[in-house]
């Protein structure tokens, strides 16, 4: 029995996958609680940006909107949010856009639109906000979800964002995006990487106690392993009482 | 030029039915006690423009105001689903919906234009995404100096932009602080505007040489409506009222339940039930 639950490996992972020197376009939940865990502990130096147009942002709690007032009154400066697309994001100046998803694919392409046909959707879902250009502007992508048959599908219902397309090159040579795309995919089980040549998500490490027949029964699509199968570290007990206690302020604080 | 009035006689000069309606507030400063009156008023057929519907198209949607919703994300913020609105979408209730779907930046570039009084954006967008399918108004151009395709979206330029800001002069100037959001340029690029603000003062003597003011010629009518922005927040006044956006998912996810709380919350509602949203003392300590 181990002393964390797979949310917080999770979360935990997902922090260490940010460095200090990195500007992060963060997304609300489980982005957000990663990419401020990272800040409060082996990332003190590490710049936030959230879409809501706030710069530099040192949150106490996490927000539970994207324009959350503790986000403004704790960032280096808030610009307006046609500048904070334009200027900002469209200029280059963000490392890694860090993203959530309903679906994904192999290929890092995300839906956050409908389940069911655009026109006639079974599910509306809330739709891209600022996914579809944090998945073209950003240096890189990283995805954290929890992983099921459900949100890790062969096929996409709608194709919000896009990833590595139809795979290979596909990105650059049919939309012209040289940006890096998705390059780490965190889930609940474990850490995925695209193939250098396929771009297809290989499973790099799994969480401690995870078996390869878990994440195969969590993926939609025949799920692929690298040939060298480390065990992801485990959470520090430094790392566990930040979550933990960074949780807790922000429970309190949202009533 | 800025015309000081009640709410009733804001809404009721500058809202026809059928208009193309930008009530703005990215997360901050959304100007609810606005919403409220328009309903209260019965307006029907209107195009709701908004980056993200929020609490505010919720209602009005699901009070049978809209026939077309212009947005980007549709949910609530951190929550889940804005109930009212997959209802429009999914089940045709109150009444069918249109919808026109874009992407933030989309947006944000939008209303930069229409206040900028050019006819469409252009921005590097939507590469890869399917919405350009879907949404007749998602288009390309080619860059005539390096041949790049750009992505190109008309500019917003609603009939009336309904914003709500923390000051107004006696002059009829309007200041904004914290989160800005698109604002300003809904309102640069609407036709009309109605403003609501946390107070009116003599003038903004103590505010830096950069705040963001909107001038008194560019600001239809202003009403002073404390907590005008409740359950949405306004910086410097009050905090966003996060319990209440969890308390809406609740609400809002049954059809007899939420008219019947829209009935006694709004519909017998006024302007000046918005002032208990707003704590006595007007400078809130910072955490």
């Amino acid at each position: 029995m181990s002393d964390y639950t797979p949310n917080e490996m999770m979360s935990v992972t997902a922090a260490r996958a940010l460095s200090g020197n990195d500007v992060c376009f963060v997304g609300i939940g489980l982005p957000s609680e990663a990419a401020n865990l990272a800040r409060l502990t082996h990332a003190p130096d590490l710049t936030l940006i959230y879409e809501s147009g706030t710069l530099g942002t040192q949150p106490k709690v996490l927000p539970l909107s994207i324009g959350d007032g503790e986000l403004c009154e704790t960032a280096l400066t808030t610009v307006p949010v046609p500048e904070m697309f334009r200027y900002w994001l469209q200029g280059g100046r963000v490392t890694v856009g860090f993203l959530g998803a309903a679906q994904l694919d192999c290929f890092g392409n995300i839906n956050t639109t409908v389940i069911g046909d655009y026109d006639a959707p079974k599910v509306r879902l809330p739709g891209g906000g600022g996914a579809p250009e944090i998945a073209i502007s950003c240096g890189e992508i990283f995805i954290v979800m929890r992983q099921s048959k459900r949100s890790l599908v062969e096929r996409l219902d709608f194709v919000t964002s896009l990833g590595h397309g139809m795979g290979g090159n596909d990105r650059a040579e049919r939309f012209g995006v040289t940006t890096k795309g998705p390059s780490r995919l965190i889930t609940d089980l474990c850490v995925m990487e695209p193939d250098p040549e396929t771009k297809a998500f290989t499973v790099t490490s799994l969480h401690p106690g995870v078996t390869r027949e878990q994440v195969i029964e969590n993926t939609g699509w025949e799920a692929l392993f690298a040939d060298e199968m480390p065990e992801t570290p485990a959470p520090l007990a430094k790392e566990l009482k930040a979550l933990r206690a960074l949780k807790k302020r922000t429970e309190k604080a949202h009533g | 030029m800025a015309e000081f009035s009640t709410l009733e006689e804001a809404v009721a000069a500058c809202v026809r039915d059928g208009d193309a309606l930008a009530m703005e507030g990215f997360t901050h400063l959304i100007p609810h006690a606005a919403a409220h009156e328009v309903m209260r008023q019965g307006r029907t057929g209107l195009t709701l423009i908004r980056m993200t519907p929020d609490i505010i198209y919720d209602q009005m949607i699901g009070m049978g105001c809209a026939s077309r919703v212009v947005f980007s994300w549709g949910g609530n913020p951190g929550v889940g689903s804005l109930h009212r609105l997959r209802d429009a979408i999914e089940q045709s209730w109150p009444n069918p919906i249109g919808v026109e779907e874009h992407s933030h930046a989309a947006m944000a570039n939008a209303y930069d234009a229409g206040a900028a009084g050019l006819p469409c954006a252009v921005f590097r967008g939507y590469r890869g995404a399917e919405l350009v399918r879907v949404n007749p108004n998602i288009k390309a151009v080619v860059c005539p100096f390096s041949g790049e395709e750009l992505a190109a979206v008309p500019a917003i330029n609603a009939d009336v932009a309904v914003v709500h800001a923390q000051k107004a002069s006696k002059k009829g100037d309007i200041l904004f602080e914290g989160i800005v959001g698109v604002q300003k340029e809904a309102v640069l690029g609407a036709k009309r505007s109605i403003i609501t603000v946390e107070e009116i003062v003599d003038d903004f003597a103590d505010s830096g040489p950069n705040a963001v003011i909107l001038p008194h010629w560019t600001i239809g009518h202003i009403v002073h409506v404390p907590g005008g922005a409740h359950p949405s927040y306004a910086h410097g006044y009050y905090d966003r009222d996060n319990a209440f956006y969890k308390e809406w998912d609740a609400i809002a996810k049954d059809r007899d339940g939420f008219r019947a709380w829209m009935e006694e919350h709004v519909m017998q509602g006024s302007a000046e039930d918005f002032a208990r949203h707003r704590p006595k003392r007007t400078k809130r300590k910072r955490r």
